[in-house]
């Protein structure tokens, strides 16, 4: 009976759990998804994102980033910095404010929300008399002006938010100081902008939306000046000394208005519509920033001819006669300028321009002529071109490592060499202790290699397949080079661009050997490409093969999309990872799983048909094996399911594109055609929920059989040096695995080294085990005498890895989607397994090996299984013994993406995306634990800082 | 022929050994023949493996009774017969009003040449409106066939009244297995799968839970129509008449223990073909065999004493598919002579 004792009951084990294994969820990398506001502070130099969902994110220097989410999950509508505090105030869409600050904590900073408060009107009030339209945190820090929408503007005490009511500024006290023959009651409707005035913090500038503005004296209440715009204001800007303020306006005009204390009306200094004369958008936000030469620079966002370039998403720069629009591809949340934040300096002398764009973050240097592009060193943009797979491979050698920097420092030339200028707060983060890179694979045919070692996900080099294909667009149009005298002289910005030109183009798996510089990378047109890195730019022909999995079926014929048309001649290929072979699957499907075993020059690659071996070294195909059950009627008589899935998928993600298209068509046509648009998505989601309706909500129960469909699908590949025939001699093996259940092992002759090139790699297949469970075998690996793992190839070579243990008798471990099965070899017999599915119901979706370190010792670590599965929950189960250790849940069952894109690395991180174009990043790991510590001092405030007493400056800081 | 003969209680040996003296103390070494006895109840029970061996020595009271038949013209019939008749008296008026009077005399082939395929099970440590079920698709072409669904159904709890989500059985596929039993019905709630259960867990796991078990399924359900459920104390037994009501529902999870470690016996197991030779049987790796033999006999005996419905030669029957000599082969002419007799015991 000892077998029904509980296993995990074993006190010692329990305490060794405690120090290998817990669980965090460390660090968001990637751009947020739908960012929906911009705040900066110059006095932290740090920057805030806020996002539709609730979540607030600060970046500072590399590394120094704190994140926080409202617990309402309202949209973030505006974001605040308090002056010279570690606070900031924001503003959610259900009219709600937040104060959150920063506050140390056991040695790191801490983001945490301190206070909320709605602002209440009097009873019977409609609710737009408290709708709060601008915010204007004082710089006395003592209080916020809260403009409305009503036209009233409140002041609210910080921190405590406590409305002085005493100190409201009614229209009606406004309208009092207004002459009555230019003015009525609705003037001074919605409050548009506030701005407090640079050099007297008594006076502040209020817009309403209908074009009165007036300079307010708090400590008279009264209004000093007031200016008549005769357009619908849309923004106020200060020029550093306060003598002028520039407005903007819905007509795409700006205005200079000069302040001066003998004219208490003035009349615009000047008025420009600079993308005039035909009708324009708004300007809607407008920056002046002085210069020591003189020439000012006006920077503000929008103001397009409304007919020819309304749909465009700029900002404009204007210094002097230089003048360029930058055009984003995705929509504008906001901007700030980066400029000299010292009070006594005379100039504003502007740095940089930060653009917050709904897909991207660009940063553009003003300093450096030509205003290039900086290179962020986070917020990367991960979906440029959607991902469509990734990779991770920990421990990257040096010399592999610098070889990629320079690769990808080759293609980035056009960046600024200016250095972050957001670098606010400290790094205190240990330096990661090895260097870690991720891939990802991209709709586009791109493989972007991004530094996953620490905290910032940081683009290293970017690799792009298109140029061994022929494909309709010329990678040569260049939507950059617009005419000299074009107008308006619009300059495209960022990287973001989701339109894929050829879908088949897509990667689907990539394999780097980081030993040897190896890359193999395969596609959605069953195109796989092995690659070499080579340190200079080349020109050769890629050798091209074919492998025709099908080989022994006959009348069945494919009639899914074509294979990709390839380049004749030699090609041109920049330095970094350049192809050499192509392999190209008949039929063209996706390839399903890739293995690439550099030391001995062997790429093996399946589909849904099949899986084949190559020779890289010698440049020929070794064998292949149909793998399609000879019952698997839907796959050999009509692959006609097969096509329907397949033009299903097609018809799909073509609506996709026209979906995002329409969208952002709908973004950028704005009031119009919004609500047809609407419409049609509505119509597109109840068809969708029709579909979903037609198919009743239960679930058929029936044993897998050898004849359903798809069951020659090849999940995994797998190599291993091994005893596949008899005790005594091991050799090479390739190991497949199918969606039936099935696994193939293929014994594998390489020549020795010397003889490498003159006679051929031969395979024999030497097994094939078929699990009667029939689920789908989704990882294989071979245990050595010691029950560790086999190494990587080569790592034993570079003396990174014990050799495996081929005295003692090597064991098979089968992971299918249910169950986990110890074989021992070289005779099959089953000797353990675990059975998931069957009890616990849910199934394998990813698995790996991982190594655990124990954080109280340092000698002590083990190798186990970490599995995702379908229901988003992570477990540990042991190596050999097949126990399972702990279990965390995750990622959210409905999350299906989520879970898909999950990828482990060998030492027991992970990462999956959180949104398109976010890496949520975990850890089960206690010693490996990347995540963000830092620590944002309060600058020192120098002493003529600001006008205000130097007493209250005390009380905020002991605050 | 009539033959006396002792044989030592305490010490019987093994079956092949009797079988050998039959054939020995007959003088008919070369023929095949079936063995069967007399129970104390008056049947006809075949003695073809260990376990009924022992069962028939044990049971001799103290003589035993042993009909030998030559086993091309045996009357198979004539096994259990009186055990069939009782049964149809209880269960199928119980079970099958409409067509027990109709119902032909099923030819029913000797025990080792058809396995069972569907039975009641535990029915003395379940609640009355509970039926579990169990459904040997192992090896056989006809489909599970059944549908589940999400739905909701009203528990009583501390505070009264409560509805609860449940997962129910929304279809059975004409001439499934789960149909042709007729222990299934549409709208009776699932409650465990395998012992494991379904509360709490979504339709979809209790999808992949009944497909990873699809080869020996075990369902717990509330039957929704009521009126059938077996009464409990007018219950007659068979053979395994002994079954007591000290099994408490408390035992429970030794049960379903039992269950599991008998399940785990009876698993399928992969197959292997080397160097594209004929496919085998991957074989158990040796160390644990022994202990695990003599342990699944005594689960095999606790449960089919615990059993309160099935003749314990079905039981043992079972057991003796999996370890004894009907190894499972793949190639389809082995798997076809396998299948075809797939006879329904329905009880």
């Amino acid at each position: 009976m000892r077998r029904f004792l509980r296993p995990g009951h074993d006190p010692v084990r329990e305490r060794l759990k405690r120090d290998l294994f817990q669980f965090n969820k460390t660090v968001e990398h990637g751009f947020p998804h739908q960012p929906s506001a911009l705040g900066y502070s110059p006095f932290l130099r740090l920057m805030a994102i806020g996002t539709r969902s609730g979540a607030i994110k600060l970046y500072g220097a590399p590394g120094v980033e704190f994140m926080g989410l409202h617990e309402e999950n309202n949209t973030v509508m505006q974001i605040h910095f308090i002056p010279d505090q570690c606070q900031l105030v924001t503003l959610l869409d259900d009219n709600s404010l937040h104060l959150w600050s920063l506050k140390q904590h056991g040695g790191t900073s801490e983001l945490r929300e301190e206070h909320r408060f709605t602002l209440k009107g009097p009873p019977g009030s409609p609710p737009s008399a408290t709708q709060v339209t601008a915010v204007l945190p004082h710089s006395s820090r003592e209080v916020l002006y809260l403009g409305t929408e009503s036209g009233n503007i409140f002041v609210v005490e910080l921190p405590s938010f406590r409305v002085l009511e005493d100190r409201t500024i009614t229209p009606e006290a406004v309208l009092q100081w207004i002459p009555e023959d230019n003015c009525n009651r609705r003037s001074c409707e919605l409050v548009e902008a506030l701005r407090e005035h640079p050099k007297n913090p008594d006076q502040i500038l209020i817009g309403y939306s209908r074009g009165l503005i007036v300079l307010w004296d708090l400590q008279n209440n009264k209004a000093t000046h007031h200016f008549l715009g005769s357009q619908q204001l849309e923004n106020l800007y200060w020029q550093r000394d306060g003598s002028k303020f520039i407005s903007c306006h819905y007509d795409g005009s700006y205005s200079q208005w000069p302040v001066s204390s003998d004219n208490r009306q003035s009349e615009p200094l000047e008025n420009t519509v600079p993308y005039g004369p035909f009708p324009c958008k708004a300007i809607s936000k407008i920056y002046w920033q002085t210069t020591k030469n003189g020439l000012p620079y006006i920077i503000f966002q929008g103001g397009m001819p409304r007919a020819s370039y309304g749909d465009r998403h700029s900002i404009s720069v204007i210094h002097g006669s230089q003048q360029t629009a930058f055009d984003f591809t995705s929509r504008v949340i906001d901007f700030f300028i980066i400029f000299s934040s010292d009070p006594a300096a005379e100039f504003d002398d502007p740095s940089a321009l930060v653009v917050l764009a709904e897909e991207e973050l660009v940063v553009i240097d003003l300093k450096s002529a030509g205003w290039p592009a900086v290179h962020p060193p986070y917020l990367a943009s991960l979906h440029c071109s959607a991902i469509t797979c990734s990779h991770h491979v920990s421990n990257i050698p040096l010399k592999l490592w610098e070889r990629i920097i320079s690769a990808g420092s080759k293609q980035n030339i056009h960046y600024s060499s200016m250095p972050w200028p957001i670098d606010g707060g400290t790094n205190i983060a240990p330096d990661p202790p090895q260097r870690d890179l991720l891939l990802t694979g991209h709709e586009d045919g791109t493989v972007r290699f991004w530094d996953a070692s620490g905290v910032c996900l940081h683009l290293l080099y970017k690799l792009s397949t298109v140029r061994v294909f022929l494909t309709d667009a010329d990678p040569n149009d260049n939507m950059n080079t617009l005419g000299e005298d074009e107008w308006p002289p619009l300059r495209k910005v960022g990287t973001f661009d989701p339109y894929s030109d050829d879908p088949r183009l897509g990667i689907q798996k990539i394999y780097l050997c980081k030993y040897s510089g190896y890359l193999a990378v395969a596609g959605t047109a069953g195109q796989v490409l092995v690659m070499e890195l080579n340190d200079e730019d080349a020109e050769h022909v890629v050798d091209h093969a074919e492998a025709d999995l099908l080989q022994d079926q006959e009348g069945y014929r494919w009639k899914g999309h074509e294979k990709l048309k390839t380049r004749d001649g030699p090609v041109r290929f920049e330095a970094g990872f350049q192809p050499f072979v192509l392999v190209q699957c008949q039929p063209p499907a996706v390839v399903t799983s890739l293995a690439l075993h550099s030391e001995w020059r062997l790429v093996a690659f399946g589909t849904s048909h099949g899986f084949g071996l190559f020779d890289h070294q010698q440049k020929r195909l070794v064998f292949v094996k149909c793998t399609l059950h000879p019952s698997d009627q839907l796959a050999l008589e009509g692959p006609l399911s097969r096509v329907k899935s397949l033009k299903k998928s097609l018809r799909q993600s073509f609506r996709r594109i026209r979906r995002s298209r329409v969208s952002s068509r709908k973004r950028r046509g704005g009031g119009g055609n919004a609500s047809e648009v609407q419409e049609a998505n509505a119509k597109f989601d109840q068809d969708v929920l029709q579909e979903m309706e037609l198919a009743p909500v239960q679930r058929k129960i029936e044993a897998r059989s050898a004849e359903d469909s798809f069951t020659g699908f090849v999940r995994t590949l797998y190599f291993a040096d091994t005893f596949l025939r008899d005790s005594s001699r091991h050799c090479p093996s390739l190991w497949a695995g199918t969606n039936g259940g099935t696994v193939y092992a293929f014994c594998l002759r390489v020549p020795p080294a010397e003889r490498r090139m003159d006679e051929p790699v031969r395979a024999e297949q030497a097994k094939e085990i078929q699990l009667m469970h029939r689920a789908p075998v989704v990882g294989i690996l071979v245990l050595d005498g010691r029950s560790t793992p086999l190494p990587e190839p080569l790592e034993v070579a570079h003396d990174l890895s014990k050799s495996p243990d081929m005295q003692g008798s090597h064991q098979l471990l089968v992971v299918s989607e249910e169950q986990f099965k110890v074989f021992t070899l070289p005779k099959v017999s089953s000797k353990l397994k675990l059975k998931l599915t069957a009890l616990e119901g849910c199934r394998v979706r990813k698995v790996t090996v991982a190594n655990f370190g124990s954080c109280k010792t340092d000698d002590y670590s083990e190798n186990d299984l970490a599995v995702l599965t379908n229901l988003g929950d992570i477990q540990i189960i042991s190596l050999p013994f097949l126990k399972l250790q702990i279990r965390y849940p995750c990622i959210r069952k409905e999350d299906v993406s989520g879970i898909a894109s999950c990828v482990f690395t060998k030492y027991g991180q992970g990462f999956y995306l959180i949104s398109p174009s976010e890496f949520e990043r975990f850890s089960l790991s206690t010693k490996w634990l990347v995540e963000p510590r830092c620590i944002v001092d309060m600058p020192e405030v120098t002493s003529n800082n600001h006008v205000h007493k130097p007493g209250t400056e005390n009380a905020a800081r002991k605050s | 022929e009539f033959r006396r003969f002792s044989l030592e209680r305490s010490k019987p040996g093994k079956f092949e050994e009797f079988y050998g003296l039959l054939q020995h103390v007959h003088k008919i070494p070369n023929v095949d023949v079936l063995v069967g006895y007399t129970d104390i109840h008056g049947d006809l029970l075949p003695i073809n493996n260990d376990d009924n061996y022992h069962k028939a020595v044990s049971t001799a009271n103290p003589l035993l009774r042993i009909f030998i038949q030559r086993k091309e013209d045996a009357d198979y019939s004539a096994f259990g017969t009186d055990t069939m008749t009782r049964k149809k008296n209880v269960l199928s008026n119980v079970l099958r009003p409409d067509n027990h009077k109709k119902k032909p005399h099923i030819v029913i082939s000797m025990p080792q040449d058809f396995r069972p395929v569907s039975s009641i099970i535990d029915v003395d440590i379940l609640p009355e409106t509970h039926r579990r079920v169990r459904l040997y698709k192992y090896g056989t072409d006809k489909p599970l066939g059944f549908y589940i669904r999400d739905g909701s159904s009203v528990r009583v709890t501390p505070h009264g009244l409560e509805k609860v989500p449940g997962i129910f059985i929304s279809r059975l596929v004409p001439g499934g297995l789960a149909q042709s039993t007729g222990l299934l019905a549409v709208n009776d709630e699932v409650l465990e799968v395998n012992g494991i259960e379904v509360s709490g867990k979504s339709l979809d796991q209790v999808t992949d839970m009944m497909i990873a078990n699809s080869r020996n399924l075990i369902i717990t359900v509330r039957p929704a129509n009521q009126r059938n459920n077996i009464v409990r104390n007018s219950r007659t037994s068979g053979s395994s008449g002994q079954s007591t009501e000290s099994s408490l529902p408390s035992s429970t999870p030794n049960i379903l223990g039992s269950l599991l470690q008998g399940e785990e016996e009876s698993d399928e197991e992969d197959i292997i073909i080397e160097d594209s030779g004929e496919p085998q049987q991957i074989p158990k790796a040796t160390p644990a065999s022994e202990s695990i033999e003599s342990l699944s006999q005594i689960e095999l005996l606790h449960e089919s004493t615990q059993n309160g419905f099935l003749p314990s030669s079905e039981m043992n029957l079972n057991h003796s598919t999996g370890s004894v000599s009907m190894e499972y082969e793949v190639p389809e002419p082995g798997r076809k002579s396998l299948e075809e007799d797939g006879t329904i015991i329905t009880l």
